[in-house]
């Protein structure tokens, strides 16, 4: 491994959805935005849905839909721990925004339990995470 | 054609076509057991960084979460088991089932309330069947769980282990499930699932080997808030999957030998059937001879 890499992997509860070599890791904790490289030290973090991204070595931007969980870094190594954890570029836009126009409903006709809270953020940080991915295409 | 004759063929036919489903039962269930298998081994990645984390927040901080806390008198107790949707599993329902019944006993003599909850239709029915209270019950997911159920079968479990035993929460919580050793060996367990043990995971690091010091945003106590319940819908999760691969193999072998034994039943019948046909023809031609002598007696005697 170069000596500005670190190697990353994220992890869903279904199995991995990606893993390799990366220049550096952006997430956002509960604390705010965090950027990792090469050579962070060990950190656990939590994290709440956004779309993290992780610019592999090869000059790649990898979106990853994240619904909470967690971001751990020890030895240059950085886990994304993710329940439902999605690579953008397997998301379709329409149907992540229809997702959440929907969750979104649910939440405006005063269906306020955490299911639903849960649900909205879910489906905001696929639309997210789809929209980065696609602008980043143009 | 005589009538034991018709018998046994119309016997044979219907054997022969039990065997057919039997045979195709146990193809798929064999080709289920490979994506269950596949989706056990998916899973562990995450497991193990959970349980990395879970245990490198443990080293660090005292441990002291709701989760983790045995209230102070355990009164109410939950079972939660995991059984099959449907039958022809052979024996893997009433395996677990039995364990679970074992357990409640238990239970039940420590002079413990129980409170059950069910996974898969053989559960539910057997606690109705015998008007026994059913908490809560999921079901239509027994041989390809997703983990969104698992989820949702964890945030009740929790949500009852956290409310104050008075307003009908519970105080301990144990799952049944069917262990899957290995293709021959399915093996029903009792695993305590609440409060949890965060010993276990601590002795994960290995001897030597010093956990890392981590820094933690926002702060260790968070961080466990968050991780914990993580880790219990991941203890369901890992249940899930391994229930449905027992279940997938106990019906593969149970198919396997309901095949097997049709075969056997066929070659039985097979053998009856032309022993039936061949004394028919036997007795048709002393008939015939019968019939031909006695007419050259007649005629000789013409």
């Amino acid at each position: 491994m170069a000596d500005d890499s670190l190697w990353v992997e994220v992890v869903s509860a279904d199995g991995r959805v990606w893993e390799g070599e990366a220049l550096s890791v952006v997430a956002r904790t509960t604390e705010g935005d965090i950027g990792i490289l090469s050579r962070h030290e060990p950190i656990l973090g939590v994290l709440v849905p956004c779309a993290a991204e992780v610019l592999t070595t090869g000059g790649e931007r990898k979106i990853v839909a994240v619904d909470g969980g967690f971001l751990s870094v020890n030895d240059n190594k950085v886990s994304i721990l993710s329940q439902y954890a999605t690579l953008a570029e397997t998301i379709s836009l329409h149907e992540a925004e229809l997702e959440m126009a929907s969750a979104a409903k649910a939440l405006e006709a005063g269906n306020v339990d955490e299911e639903t809270k849960r649900h909205y953020n879910r489906a905001a940080a696929q639309f997210k995470a789809a929209q980065k991915a696609s602008s980043g295409l143009r | 054609m005589g009538a034991g004759l018709r018998e046994l063929r119309q016997r044979r036919k219907s054997v022969t076509s039990t065997k057919k489903i039997t045979k195709a039962m146990e193809l798929i269930a064999a080709s289920k057991i490979i994506k269950a298998q596949h989706a056990a081994n998916d899973a562990l990645p995450y497991t193990r960084e959970l349980n990395k984390a879970v245990s490198a927040v443990a080293t660090r901080s005292r441990v002291n979460h709701p989760l983790t806390n045995a209230k102070g008198e355990r009164k109410r107790v939950a079972l939660i088991f995991f059984t099959s949707d449907r039958g022809m599993n052979g024996a893997y329902s009433s395996n677990a089932i039995k364990t679970m019944q074992r357990m409640a006993n238990r239970l039940h003599a420590e002079g413990k309330d129980v409170v059950r909850y069910a996974v898969g239709k053989k559960g539910i029915d057997y606690l109705t069947f015998r008007a026994l209270h059913v908490e809560a019950s999921w079901h239509g997911f027994s041989d390809t769980p997703r983990y969104s159920d698992a989820h949702e079968i964890a945030d009740r479990l929790i949500a009852d282990f956290l409310k104050p035993t008075e307003e009908g929460g519970v105080d301990e919580i144990y799952a049944v499930y069917t262990r899957m050793e290995s293709m021959l060996t399915q093996t029903p367990r009792v695993r305590r699932l609440l409060p949890l043990e965060v010993v276990e995971g601590v002795r994960e690091v290995g001897q030597g080997e010093i956990p890392p010091l981590y820094e933690f945003e926002p702060d260790p106590e968070q961080v466990l808030d968050e991780l914990l319940p993580l880790y219990v819908r991941s203890r369901v999760w890992f249940y899930l999957l391994q229930a449905a691969a027992s279940q997938l193999a106990s019906q593969q072998r149970a198919m396997k030998s309901a095949t097997d034994n049709a075969e056997q039943l066929i070659e039985d019948l097979t053998r009856q059937e032309n022993q039936a046909r061949q004394s028919e023809i036997t007795q048709e031609i002393n008939e015939i001879v019968g019939g031909a002598s006695a007419l050259n007696e007649s005629q000789a005697a013409d």
